[in-house]
């Protein structure tokens, strides 16, 4: 049972931070505000969207890539300050609300369908 | 005084300015009004009296009534009584914000835990029980619990199955990640006793900052 003030908190989390509209299938790359000493650098981690966890405020996304040939599964907070920005790269289509079955795959079979407009696919 | 009566309303996390998300209690705190200033001469101790929350006047005893009268304040639910130094200028009447824990930077936080009502000893005090396999026909049982003839008694204290939870308790030293003095609010770092709704006491740490 949320109160009006946990409503008005969330909200205030969320203020002023940009997110474009994305969903589990795409894929993303996120660009990481890395703080070295008192140095602050951008890092990029791009991979496929395999699940979205939580709401409003509190809403994470986990993000899987295979990097030197390993599975790497990173979870951000989908508003965090910590993250420049979030680009969609591709858009995917995928059966499942959590695509954790690609842990198990590897290659060609972690190919997720794309995504098509509607109005492109009455064009084709 | 550094202390008011307040309700949990909920918990959720909120960014600090190093951008790391961190866990907070959303408390409310008072407004609560004064009710009485109890002073050593008199009462034999110096103490502030305060209540918190409206209460429906048919719901109120006569003594009660004229209690609240008398600090010329309407019915309140909750009553509670902080001590206080001789020099504090509280008087009747008075109502008390979210501003008095200006500046705070620990806070404790009292209030009553969840009950979890009549428990084994594996969740009521961390014992290991027995296997679970192999031929075990004993599984979450504390096992002995004391020695032959000699002392030929069980020693108190022993920790045995029993009710769990409902008890008072407080939470010291809590970090202030926001005081929300327009909202009559505070967010404090981590968990505090009891389910939402539930009404606590919040002071300033007496054991810290």
């Amino acid at each position: 049972m949320a109160t009006k003030l946990l409503e008005k908190i969330d909200q205030e989390q969320r203020n002023g931070r940009s997110v474009p509209d994305f969903n589990v299938g795409d894929s993303v790359k996120v660009y990481v505000k890395i703080r070295e000493g008192d140095k602050e650098r951008v890092q990029l981690y791009a991979g496929t969207v395999i699940a979205r966890d939580g709401t409003g405020s509190t809403e994470t996304f986990t993000v899987r890539r295979i990097s030197y040939g390993e599975g790497v599964e990173r979870v951000f907070p989908v508003y965090s300050p910590s993250l420049e920005k979030i680009e969609v790269e591709r858009s995917g289509q995928p059966k499942r609300a959590k695509l954790y079955y690609l842990r198990a795959l590897s290659g060609k079979k972690t190919k997720i369908k794309e995504k098509v407009a509607k109005e492109d696919r009455a064009e084709a | 005084m550094q202390g008011l009566i307040g309700k949990k309303l909920g918990m959720t996390q909120v960014y600090d300015a190093n951008g790391h998300h961190i866990p907070v209690t959303v408390i409310e705190v008072g407004p609560c009004v004064v009710l009485q200033r109890k002073i050593a001469a008199r009462d034999g101790y110096e103490a502030v009296q305060v209540g918190y929350l409206d209460q429906k006047p048919q719901r109120v005893n006569k003594p009660q009534a004229g209690h609240f009268k008398k600090a010329g304040v309407t019915p309140k639910k909750i009553v509670k009584e902080f001590r206080v130094d001789a020099s504090n200028a509280a008087k009747e009447g008075d109502t008390l914000t979210a501003e008095i824990l200006e500046g705070v930077t620990y806070v404790d936080v009292l209030g009553m835990t969840k009950g979890q009502g009549f428990q084994g000893v594996m969740k009521r005090h961390g014992m290991a029980g027995q296997p679970a396999a192999h031929g075990h026909t004993m599984h979450r049982r504390p096992g002995s619990i004391g020695m032959r003839t000699t002392p030929g008694r069980i020693f108190k204290n022993k920790r045995l199955p029993g009710h769990m939870g409902h008890v008072n308790i407080t939470m010291p030293n809590l970090k202030v990640v926001q005081l929300r003095k327009e909202d009559h609010a505070i967010l404090v770092h981590g968990a505090v006793p009891g389910p939402t709704g539930t009404i606590v006491v919040v002071r300033k740490a007496l054991k810290k900052g």
